[in-house]
């Protein structure tokens, strides 16, 4: 834009325009959008059915062929791109399903993590006497490494999907809630809420129109970070052996399941690794383009 | 000072107790009976009940917790279902596989992230720069335990520099130790070297401008001094913030690390102990190492008053 302007009061450009321009959000967002699509579009990909198990084709590498009888007996040939596991289960197929899992549980941390922390954020910061109680049990949550508490968790509950995705929530919520809490406080201090409470504005009414507007934008940036945690944390899960039951094709299934081959068949930690970290890494893309766009005063979170 | 001191300190306890009684709690607030679930899946009702009794299960929940922290503090974790041994004990073996990787970390990570990060900082928009930046991201996501593989299957596999996996104790031998320890503490250190290089240069990027920089200069003083003396001292308060905020990542990185090159530290212990089920033993390694990030912290606050004689408390 050339200094002599005639026009030096022109207005932001608008977020989307500013999104498309983010360098991370583009890159970060196709990753993100490659992952889904692969995932939701798995059995069109020319998988086959990612449990079933063929004694004949144990440990086969990249790119093996072979022909195998169906159900009716006929013969048809296979071609196992990314090989086999030690059950001749087809690693290629079974990456591709796993984006399912990874990308579910990601997704269903974030909303569950970012709906309980929001309530729990807005008591403590309207509820003055339940403040103190909520922020200490906050603190005290977030002392316990992540890792650790949802580990700890997982051997409480029954293994499963569920056990899994609860014990992912509970070290997220108090992020959410410390985020939200501050947003409360300092919305108050506004001179546009100030007066809305002296008009006489009743909470709730003062929640929806000028506390939940303000929350959005800083959500949505943790929201992702979230979901790349909750991802990373799942497959560490599973990985250990302690996360969703090991005949659902999850990434750390797959690689939890080739460990004890590694040495010789690389390929079955190798392969889902890599969508793992590509998965993961867009996601963290897409929420610092995202911050940088949205809330550029928040920093990152450890 | 002292009264600084003290007042963290005093800061510090009620969050450990709430951690307490979280992990008291994550045990007795599932619908399953604790003495049923601890006893295992073949025990009768008799050896249930007698469980029951002997942990004090049958008395109200205030008695029992205070009971069990009580132990704690007479340094009793109780008894590991699983390995038959005092908690303690246990603990105590397995201490040192975890502490030496943790050190090595940190020790490599501080090696190679603050001359990486200050140098970002003063040749900013160079080539380490934009090395710097790009990896920060690349190195927060990618998984400590496909970085783990990776390294086995390149310079242990591949170029054989190194045993794939396994530890062997200090007192049989410096350097085997150490060899078996590079790898691990390497595939640890990637993720902080990212993290830590990018706040060095942030808070180099930062001091380099101010006026005691320029009057340094302006004095004759040497680029390293400069830097070193003045620009990194100045910014050693926010790396060491980074450092002890990303404790809580380190400890969950040594869970899996020592899982992936079989290290038999109190990560590894924790796994095993989840898949035995050993409750005794998963509730004082997880307070252990609550305990330990805490402590961090409390210590990274209090060295904030070494390195920056400003912040009076």
């Amino acid at each position: 834009m050339a200094l002599t302007d005639a026009t030096p009061l022109r207005s932001r450009p608008s977020i989307w325009a500013q999104l498309a321009r983010s360098t991370s959000v583009l890159i970060g967002g196709f990753l993100v959008v490659t992952m889904l699509v692969m995932g939701l579009l798995a059995p069109m990909l020319g998988t086959r059915d990612p449990a079933e198990i063929n004694p004949s084709v144990r440990n086969k590498t990249p790119g093996y062929e072979a022909t195998i009888r169906d159900d009716e007996g006929k013969k048809i040939p296979v071609a196992y791109r990314f090989g086999t596991d030690s059950l001749g289960r087809d690693v290629y197929s079974r990456v591709i399903y796993g984006a399912r899992v990874s990308l579910a549980v990601g997704l269903t941390v974030s909303v569950i993590s970012i709906a309980i922390g929001l309530l729990i954020g807005l008591v403590a910061g309207y509820v003055r006497w339940l403040d103190g109680i909520i922020m200490r049990f906050m603190d005290g949550l977030m002392a316990i490494p992540a890792i650790l508490l949802a580990i700890g968790l997982v051997s409480v509950f029954r293994a499963g999907l569920f056990a899994v995705i609860a014990a992912i929530v509970v070290p997220e919520v108090p992020r959410v809630v410390r985020l939200v809490r501050s947003i409360v406080l300092s919305i108050r201090e506004e001179p546009y809420v100030e007066s809305a409470i002296t008009v006489g504005t009743p909470t709730p009414t003062l929640v929806v129109r000028h506390v939940l507007p303000n929350t959005i934008a800083p959500l949505i940036v943790q929201g992702t970070f979230i979901c790349a945690a909750a991802i990373l944390i799942e497959a560490i899960l599973s990985f250990l052996g302690i996360g969703i039951p090991p005949e659902i094709p999850t990434w750390g299934n797959i690689m939890a399941e080739g460990r004890t081959y590694f040495r010789i068949f690389p390929h079955n930690i190798l392969y889902p690794g890599a969508f793992l970290a590509l998965t993961v890494l867009g996601v963290n893309m897409l929420g610092d383009g995202l911050r940088d766009v949205l809330d550029p005063k928040m920093e990152r979170r450890f | 000072m002292a009264q600084y001191l003290l007042k963290r300190i005093a800061a510090a306890i009620p969050v450990m107790l709430i951690v307490a009684v979280v992990v008291f709690l994550m045990l007795r607030l599932t619908p399953a009976d604790p003495a049923a679930i601890i006893a295992g899946d073949f025990a009768n009702d008799q050896q249930i009940a007698e469980i029951r009794q002997k942990l004090g299960l049958d008395q109200p929940m205030v008695t029992q917790f205070a009971r069990w922290i009580g132990n704690m503090g007479k340094g009793d974790f109780g008894e590991s279902f699983f390995y038959k041994k005092k908690v303690a004990d246990l603990i105590i073996e397995r201490m040192e596989p975890t502490l030496a990787l943790s050190l090595l970390t940190i020790v490599l990570t501080v090696l190679i992230a603050v001359p990486l990060g200050t140098l970002a900082a003063y040749k900013q928009g160079g080539w380490i720069d934009r090395i710097v930046m790009g990896f920060s991201v690349l190195g927060f996501s990618i998984p400590v335990f496909v970085v783990g593989y990776l390294l086995i299957y390149v310079f242990a596999i591949r170029l054989d520099w190194f045993p794939v996996q396994g530890y062997q104790y200090i007192s049989q031998g410096i350097g085997g130790w150490l060899l078996r320890l590079i790898l691990p503490a390497l595939t640890l250190s990637i993720v902080f070297v990212a993290l830590i290089a990018r706040m060095t240069r942030t808070s180099v990027l930062e001091v380099l401008h101010e006026d005691y920089i320029r009057t340094a200069r302006a004095k004759g003083q040497s680029e390293l001094k400069v830097l070193v003396r003045h620009a990194l001292a100045n910014a050693a308060v926010p790396i060491l913030t980074v450092i002890g905020l990303t404790f809580a990542t380190l400890i969950g990185g040594v869970v899996v690390t020592e899982s992936v090159y079989t290290l038999p530290g109190l990560g590894l212990l924790t796994v095993d102990a989840v898949l035995a089920r050993d409750y005794p033993t998963i509730q004082a390694v997880i307070l252990l190492f609550s305990l330990a990030y805490v402590l961090v912290n409390l210590a990274v606050d209090v060295a904030y008053t070494l390195f920056d004689p400003r912040i009076r408390y």
